[in-house]
C-alpha cells in the first residue's frame, strides 16, 4: 500500500505539476457542459441523461489522453529503469499509476456535478437515484477506460502510439454493442456481454446488478493483469 | 562479495554477455571497460534486477538476484546508463520520492537528504526543478538518488560519460571517496576515467571478459614487444640490418633517412634490454647515436589490442 501511495502521489503531482491536468479539466467541462445545457432547457425534463449519454463519448478521446504517459513516458526517458531496479512490486507501479490516471477522471467526473446542482435549483421530481447510479456507472466505465489506457501504455514508449492503440481498444468496446445486427446470433449474447455499453446502459437505469458490477471489475482487473505481464516480460527479452 | 558465475544474456539471436565470470570483493572499486556495445550495460542490468539472465548465478553474499531481487536491490544504489531523472520535479522532491519507496521517510529522510547534499555537493540545487540543472548536476543527483539510502553497493553505468574535464576530475574524486567504505562498480568505455579512479580493471569485449586485474598486472601480462627508437648520423645501411648477428635480442624493423639522419626502428622482447648492446655495437661500427628511446606499450594499447583483435577474427 505504501509503495502504491507513493508512485500515486508522484503520478498526481506530475500531472498538476504540468499544464495536462488542467487543460483535461477545463476542456472536459466545457465539453460536456456545452452538450449539456444546449438541450437541457428544450426538453424540460428534469434528469442528466443528456449528461450521462455524451460523457461515454468524451471518455473516448479523454481517458487515452490521460493515460497515455503513464507508463510509455518512462519507458522513453529510461526512468522505467531506475524504478525497476528499486524494492518494488510490479503491481505496486502498475496500480499507482492507475489510480493517479483515475483520480483524475474522477476529478473531471466531479466538475460535472455542477449540472446536478442546476438541475436541482431548476427542476422538479429529480431522481436521485438514477442519478446516483448514472455517475457510478460513469465511474466504472472511467475506471476501465484507465485500465485499458494503462496497459496501452505499457506496450510502447511513445506516447503518440500509446494513445492511438488506447482509443482504438477502448472504441472497440465500445462500439461492440452496435454490431450486434451485424453478427449471427449465437454469438451476439457474448458480444454484448463484452460490450461496456450494455452494462453501463443497466447500471444508469438504477439496476445495480451484479453482473455488470463484476463486469466492470473483470475488466479492470483483466487489463491491470496484462500490463503487470507486459512489464515482466521485458525483463526476460 | 559480488559474486557472478557463468553468466550469459542472449537477446533473440545476439548473444550479448557469454558466460562471464568474475567476483568484486568489499571495499573493492572495480572498472568495467570495454567498446560500446561490449556488453557492459547488459551486466550491470542484469546484476540490478532489470534483466533477468539467460543462464548463470549473480550472488551478492549469500543472496541470488533471482530469488532475492528486492533484498538486493536494498543493498545496492544504481546509477542507470545517460542518467534518467524526472525532469519535472525538484531535486529534493525526486529523492524524497525514492527514498519514500526504500521506506526512509520523515526524520530519516532529512538525515539521508543532508547526506548525500554534502557528499555529492547538491547544496545549491537543492530546490531547484532538475530540468533547469546542469548536465554535472544531474549526473551528482544520479549520484545522490543512488545514494540515498546508503548502500553498501554501488553499480554506477559510465558516471562521468559526457561531462566536462573539471566535472570528470569532481565525479572521479566523488567515487573514489565513496569507494573508501563501498563496493563500487563502474563501467566506461573510455580508459583514462578507469584508471585513474579504479582499484581493479575488467575489460569486457563482445561479451566475454579478455582481462582482469591492477592496471600493473594488465600491464605486465598484455605488454607486448618494445619498440626502440633511434636516430643516429654516419651508419652504413648494411651495418644496421646486420645488428641481429651481433646483437641477437634484437630485430631489425624500419630504416628511414633524411638529411644524413638514420631513424631506425628495433623491435626487442620487453624483459630482454638490449640497449647497452646497441650502443657498443654503434661505437664499434661508428655510428654517433643522437637519440634512443624505447616505446613501451600503454595500457591505452592493451586496451585497443584486446578490444580489437576478436573483430578481426570474427
Amino acid at each position: 500500500m505504501h509503495n502504491i501511495r507513493i508512485i500515486y502521489k508522484r503520478e498526481l503531482h506530475e500531472y498538476f505539476n504540468s499544464p495536462m491536468a488542467y487543460i483535461f479539466l477545463v476542456i472536459f467541462a466545457i465539453v460536456n457542459g456545452y452538450f449539456f445545457t444546449n438541450t437541457f432547457f428544450l426538453f424540460g425534463q428534469s434528469d442528466l441523461r443528456m449528461l450521462f449519454d455524451i460523457v461515454p463519448l468524451v471518455y473516448l478521446f479523454f481517458i487515452p489522453a490521460v493515460s497515455m504517459g503513464l507508463i510509455a513516458r518512462e519507458n522513453n526517458t529510461g526512468t522505467m529503469e531506475t524504478i525497476s531496479t528499486m524494492p518494488l512490486n510490479t503491481y505496486e507501479f502498475v496500480l499507482g499509476k492507475f489510480l493517479a490516471g483515475f483520480c483524475l477522471i474522477l476529478l473531471g467526473l466531479g466538475a460535472t456535478v455542477i449540472h446536478f446542482i442546476t438541475l436541482v435549483s431548476v427542476g422538479t421530481n429529480v431522481d436521485y437515484g438514477a442519478i446516483f447510479s448514472g455517475y457510478l456507472g460513469l465511474a466504472l466505465m472511467g475506471a476501465m477506460y484507465t485500465a485499458v489506457g494503462t496497459y496501452a501504455s505499457s506496450v510502447t514508449d511513445n506516447q503518440v502510439v500509446a494513445f492511438i492503440i488506447g482509443v482504438f481498444l477502448v472504441l472497440v468496446f465500445y462500439m461492440l454493442d452496435k454490431t450486434l445486427v451485424f453478427v449471427p446470433h449465437s454469438i451476439a449474447g457474448i458480444i454484448q456481454f463484452l460490450a461496456v455499453d450494455y452494462h453501463l446502459s443497466n447500471i444508469s437505469r438504477g439496476v445495480i446488478d451484479s453482473r455488470n458490477l463484476i463486469y466492470f471489475f473483470s475488466m479492470i482487473g483483466f487489463f491491470i493483469f496484462l500490463t503487470i505481464q507486459t512489464l515482466e516480460v521485458r525483463r526476460w527479452k | 562479495m559480488i559474486k557472478v558465475t557463468d553468466l550469459s544474456k542472449n537477446y533473440s539471436t545476439v548473444e550479448a554477455v557469454k558466460s562471464i565470470s568474475f567476483n568484486i570483493q568489499d571495499g573493492e572499486i572495480v572498472g568495467f571497460l570495454g567498446a560500446n556495445g561490449a556488453g557492459k550495460t547488459t551486466t550491470l542490468k542484469m546484476m540490478t534486477g532489470y534483466l533477468v539472465p539467460t543462464s548463470g548465478q549473480i550472488e551478492f553474499n549469500d543472496l541470488n538476484i533471482i530469488d532475492d531481487t528486492h533484498e538486493i536491490q536494498k543493498q545496492i544504489g544504481y546509477l542507470p546508463e545517460l542518467n534518467p531523472l524526472y525532469t519535472e520535479m525538484r531535486v529534493y522532491e525526486y529523492l524524497e520520492f525514492l527514498a519514500g519507496i526504500r521506506k526512509i521517510i520523515g526524520r530519516k529522510f532529512k538525515e539521508a537528504l543532508s547526506r548525500v547534499i554534502e557528499e555529492c555537493g547538491l547544496r545549491g540545487v537543492v530546490h531547484k526543478n532538475i530540468a533547469d540543472c546542469s548536465k554535472g548536476y544531474r549526473q551528482r543527483i544520479g549520484l545522490a538518488a543512488a545514494m540515498i539510502h546508503d548502500p553498501k553497493i554501488l553499480i554506477l553505468d559510465e558516471p562521468v560519460t559526457g561531462l566536462d574535464p573539471n566535472q570528470i576530475v569532481e565525479i572521479r574524486g566523488l567515487i573514489k571517496q565513496l569507494g573508501k567504505e563501498k563496493l563500487v562498480f563502474m563501467s566506461s568505455h573510455i580508459l583514462q576515467e578507469i584508471q585513474a579512479t579504479v582499484d581493479r580493471i575488467m575489460i569486457i569485449n563482445q561479451g566475454e571478459i579478455v582481462a582482469n586485474g591492477t592496471s600493473d598486472e594488465l600491464m605486465s601480462n598484455f605488454m607486448g614487444n618494445v619498440i626502440l627508437n633511434i636516430e643516429v648520423k654516419g651508419a652504413a645501411p648494411e651495418t644496421i640490418e646486420h645488428i641481429q648477428a651481433k646483437v641477437p635480442s634484437v630485430k631489425f624493423v624500419s630504416l628511414n633517412t633524411s638529411n644524413d639522419i638514420q631513424q631506425i626502428q628495433f623491435e626487442y622482447e620487453k624483459d630482454q634490454d638490449p640497449r647497452e648492446d646497441i650502443f657498443r655495437y654503434a661505437v664499434e661500427n661508428h655510428w654517433t647515436i643522437l637519440k634512443m628511446t624505447p616505446h613501451t606499450t600503454n595500457l591505452e594499447d592493451i586496451f585497443r589490442d584486446l578490444t580489437t583483435e576478436s573483430d578481426v577474427h570474427a
